[in-house]
C-alpha cells in the first residue's frame, strides 16, 4: 500500500513493467492461437521498454541511464515491428498450409 | 493560458491548470462542432452546385443556412440500434475511439503563433500518431456489426489506411527536414515573410510533394475518389451500415474534423501556417518580436488575424477536398493500393531525395529574388545544438568514431551550413 | 478546492495509467476472442505511451503510439480476417494448463516485485524539485545520439562518464539494413500465390 501513497519511483515503473512482462508471458503460454501468441511476444517487450525508459527517466532518478535508456527503448519499439511483420508473414503462410491459426497444429516438423 | 491563470489571477496551479485544460477542451469542441455544421452544408451546396442543382435553399433562408441543424435534429431524434449480432460493447464504443482521435490530434496543432494547446517539440509526429489510431475505431465498429458489409469495409479501410501512412509520412517529413525541427510552431514560424518563403515554394520538389500529400491525406481521412471503406454502390454504407443516430453522426463528425485537421497541417508545412502572403503585420510592426514575452494588444490581434489566416488556409483545403469529391470517380481497391504503392511511394522518395538536395547544395529558390528579410523568429533552432555544446562549455568533441579529437565544435555541427554558404 | 490544490498530480495520472496498462494487459489474457485481445493490446499500449509521456520520454511515447498501435491495427485486421470462419471455441486450452501456467506466472511475479522492491536506489525518489515536464526536447537529442553525436553527454565533466559518446551510429545503420531485409522477407512470405487450374484440374502453385 505504501507503493500507492509515496511519491512515485523507479520501482512503480518496475512493478508495471513486471506485470506486463508477467502476463505476456501467460499469454504467450495459454494461447493457441498464433496471433494471441504474438500479442504476448508484443506485451512482454513493452514491459521491458518500461523499464528502460523509468531508469533513463530524470524526473525518478539521480544517476539515470539518461538518454541510453530512451534510444534502447526505441531499438526495441523497431525491432518489435520488424519480428510482428515476420511473425504476421509466418502466420500466413500458416494459414495457407494448415487452414487453421492453432499453434497446436504445427506438429509435421516433430522428427 | 495555465499561466495566465496562475501568475495573473494568482489561483493555485491545480486549479489553474485544470481550468485552461478545461477551456481548452471546450474550444476544441466548440471549434469541431462549428466546423461540421459549417462542412456539411458547404458539402451540399458544393455538391448541389457542381451537379448543377442548388442544394439545400429552404431552410432558414435564402441559402439553408439551417439545413445542418435540422439534419442534426433529424438524427438525434432517430432510434439507436444495435444489431442482434453485434457485440455491443464493441459496437458501441467504437464511434467514441474514432472520434477521440480525431479530437486528440488537436492537441499539437498551433493555431497561430505561439496559440498551441500543448506545445511539444515532436507536435508532427504526435499528429500523425495520433491520426492513425481513427482507423482503430472504424476497424472495431465494421468487426462489431456482425454484418458482412461492416466487415468489408473495415478490412478495406485497414489497408487503404496503413499503406497510405507511409507516402504520408514521407512527405510530411520534407518540412521538417528544410526547417530542422518537428515543432510545428517552429515550422510555421520559418515561413514568416512574403508567400514565397513558404515550402511549397521552396523548389520543384516541394510542390510535387504537397500534391503527393494532399492524395494521401485524402486517402487517409477515406475521402472519395477513395472512399472505399463505405462505397455505397457495392457495400451498402461501408463500416457504417449499421449505424444510425447519433453514433453514426460521431463517425461523421470524426471524419470532418480530421478533414480539417489534416488540411490544417498541410497549411502549417507547406503554406506558411499562419502567416499571411504578404507580411502586413510585421511591416507595422505589430507581430511579436524575437525575444518578446509580455503581452500586448497589438501583438495579440496580429495573432488573431493569423489565427483566421490559418483557418482560411485549412478551411481552402477542405473545399478542395469536397470538390475532389464530386468531380472524380471512386477508384476500385486494387487501384487504390496501386497508386499508393507504385505512384505515391515512388514519387514521395523521389521528391524527397530532391528537396533535399536542393537545400543541401543552396539551389536557388524564389525567396532569394526578394531583397526584403522575414522580420519572424525564423532561424532560432537552426543553432540548437551548437548552443548546447557552447553552454557546456566545451571545445574539444569526442569525434563520431572513437577516441577524442581536436576536432573544434563547429567542424562538426556546422559543417552543412558552411557548405551551403559556399556554394550558393 | 482544497482537494484539487493537495493533489500530487503525478502521482494520479501516473496510477491511473498504470492500472489502464495492468487492467488491459490482464483483459489479454483472459480473453479469448482474437479481435478483443488486439482491441485491449492497443489500449494497454496507449496508457503505456502515456507512461512514457509522465516518465520524461515524449518522443518514446509517440512512436509506440505510432509503430505499434499502427501495427497492432495491422495484428487486428489479421485477426478478422484469419479467423472469420474458424470456431473460437476450439482455441482454448485444458483447464489443468490454465492452473499450472497461472501458478508458474504468479510465482515469476513474486521474484520480479521482490527484485524490483528490494534495491533502496530505486524506491527512493529524487528530493529536490524536478524540471516542468514541457520543458522537455528530446527529439533533437535522440536524433544526433542516433546519428552518433551524443549531444546529451556533452556537460560531463569526467572522462569517464562521457565515455560513450560516439552514439550509436552503427546500431542505428545495423537496423536500418536489418529492418529493409525484414520487410523484403517478409513480403515474399506472405506473397500470394496464384493458383492455376491445369488441364488435368491439379491446383499447380505459380511461384513468385
Amino acid at each position: 500500500m505504501y507503493l500507492l501513497l509515496a511519491q512515485i519511483t523507479v520501482a512503480h515503473y518496475l512493478v508495471v513493467g513486471a506485470v506486463l512482462f508477467v502476463t505476456g508471458v501467460l499469454c504467450m503460454a495459454t494461447k493457441r492461437n498464433a496471433i494471441g501468441v504474438l500479442i504476448g511476444i508484443e506485451l512482454v517487450l513493452n514491459g521491458a521498454n518500461l523499464n528502460f525508459i523509468a531508469f533513463g527517466s530524470k524526473y525518478l532518478r539521480h544517476d539515470t541511464l539518461g538518454f541510453d535508456g530512451q534510444l534502447i527503448a526505441l531499438f526495441v519499439i523497431v525491432l518489435a515491428a520488424a519480428e510482428a511483420a515476420v511473425a504476421l508473414a509466418i502466420a500466413l503462410n500458416f494459414y495457407n498450409n494448415h487452414t487453421t491459426i492453432d499453434v497446436d497444429k504445427a506438429e509435421d516438423l516433430k522428427g | 493560458m495555465a499561466e495566465f491563470f496562475v501568475d495573473r489571477l494568482s489561483l493555485s496551479a491545480p486549479v489553474g491548470y485544470t481550468l485552461a485544460a478545461l477551456i481548452q477542451c471546450v474550444l476544441i469542441v466548440a471549434l469541431i462542432g462549428v466546423a461540421a455544421l459549417l462542412f456539411i452544408w458547404m458539402e451540399r451546396k458544393i455538391s448541389g452546385r457542381i451537379q448543377d442543382r442548388w442544394g439545400p435553399n429552404r431552410v432558414g433562408g435564402k441559402f439553408g443556412w439551417f439545413q445542418t441543424l435540422a439534419d442534426g435534429m433529424k438524427l438525434l431524434t432517430k432510434e439507436d440500434l444495435a444489431p442482434k449480432d453485434a457485440q455491443v460493447i464493441l459496437f458501441r464504443l467504437a464511434p467514441y475511439v474514432s472520434f477521440a482521435a480525431s479530437f486528440s490530434a488537436y492537441l499539437a496543432l498551433p493555431f497561430a503563433d505561439g496559440w498551441v494547446i500543448a506545445p511539444m517539440t515532436m507536435g508532427l509526429f504526435f499528429i500523425l500518431a495520433v491520426l492513425g489510431l481513427e482507423v482503430f475505431g472504424v476497424i472495431l465498429g465494421g468487426y462489431a456489426s456482425g454484418s458482412k458489409w461492416s466487415l468489408f469495409g473495415a478490412i478495406r479501410q485497414a489497408a487503404q489506411v496503413v499503406s497510405y501512412e507511409v507516402p504520408l509520412a514521407m512527405c510530411a517529413v520534407v518540412p521538417v527536414f528544410l526547417c530542422g525541427t518537428m515543432d510545428l510552431v517552429a515550422i510555421g514560424e520559418k515561413q514568416a515573410g512574403l508567400f514565397t518563403n513558404w515550402l511549397v515554394f521552396h523548389d520543384p520538389f516541394t510542390f510535387v510533394i504537397f500534391w503527393v500529400y494532399f492524395t494521401c491525406t485524402v486517402a487517409s481521412v477515406n475521402r472519395s475518389p477513395f472512399d472505399l471503406p463505405e462505397a455505397e454502390s457495392e457495400l451498402v454504407a461501408g463500416f457504417l451500415t449499421e449505424y444510425s443516430g447519433l453514433r453514426w453522426s460521431f463517425f461523421f463528425m470524426a471524419e470532418y474534423s480530421s478533414m480539417l485537421l489534416v488540411s490544417g497541417l498541410a497549411a502549417i508545412l507547406f503554406f506558411g501556417g499562419w502567416n499571411g502572403p504578404l507580411p502586413i503585420f510585421h511591416c507595422i510592426g505589430w507581430a511579436y518580436q524575437q525575444s518578446e514575452t509580455t503581452w500586448r494588444l497589438t501583438g495579440y490581434l496580429a495573432n488573431l488575424a493569423g489565427c483566421v489566416n490559418f483557418l482560411a488556409k485549412a478551411v481552402l483545403g477542405v473545399t478542395v477536398m469536397m470538390w475532389v469529391r464530386w468531380t472524380l470517380p471512386r477508384l476500385r481497391i486494387d487501384q487504390v493500393i496501386t497508386v499508393c504503392l507504385k505512384y505515391c511511394v515512388p514519387l514521395a522518395a523521389i521528391c524527397f531525395v530532391g528537396a533535399l538536395m536542393w537545400q543541401t547544395l543552396a539551389w536557388p529558390s524564389p525567396n532569394d529574388l526578394v531583397p526584403v528579410t522575414p522580420a519572424g523568429k525564423a532561424g532560432v533552432r537552426e543553432q540548437w545544438v551548437l548552443q548546447q555544446a557552447k553552454n557546456a562549455g566545451r571545445e574539444n568533441l569526442v569525434g563520431v568514431s572513437g577516441p577524442a579529437t581536436d576536432m573544434p565544435v563547429t567542424d562538426i555541427v556546422v559543417r552543412p551550413l558552411e557548405q551551403e554558404g559556399g556554394e550558393g | 478546492m482544497m482537494l484539487l490544490a493537495t493533489l500530487d498530480w503525478y502521482s494520479l495520472f501516473f496510477l491511473l495509467f498504470a492500472l489502464l496498462t495492468c487492467g488491459f494487459a490482464v483483459g489479454v489474457l483472459f480473453s479469448d476472442n482474437i479481435v478483443h485481445m488486439a482491441f485491449y493490446l492497443t489500449l494497454s499500449l496507449g496508457s503505456c505511451a502515456g507512461l512514457f509521456f509522465l516518465a520524461g520520454a515524449p518522443f518514446v511515447g509517440a512512436m509506440q503510439l505510432m509503430i505499434y498501435v499502427g501495427g497492432t491495427v495491422v495484428l487486428l485486421a489479421f485477426g478478422v480476417m484469419l479467423t472469420a470462419n474458424a470456431n473460437f471455441s476450439s482455441l482454448r486450452i485444458p483447464r489443468g494448463g490454465w492452473v499450472v501456467s497461472l501458478i508458474v506466472g504468479g510465482l515469476l511475479l513474486v521474484l520480479l516485485l521482490t527484485a524490483a522492491l528490494r534495491v533502496e536506489s530505486w524506491r527512493t525518489p529524487r528530493d529536490e524539485a524536478v524540471l516542468p515536464l514541457a520543458e522537455v526536447q528530446t527529439a533533437t537529442v535522440l536524433g544526433a545520439g542516433l546519428t552518433g553525436v551524443r549531444v546529451d553527454k556533452l556537460h560531463e565533466d569526467d572522462p569517464v562518464t562521457r565515455r560513450g559518446m560516439s552514439g550509436y551510429l552503427l546500431p542505428f545503420v545495423i537496423i536500418s539494413v536489418h529492418l529493409l531485409v525484414v520487410l523484403v522477407g517478409a513480403a515474399y512470405m506472405a506473397r500470394t500465390r496464384i493458383y492455376r487450374r491445369s488441364a488435368s484440374g491439379n491446383p499447380r502453385s505459380r511461384t513468385g
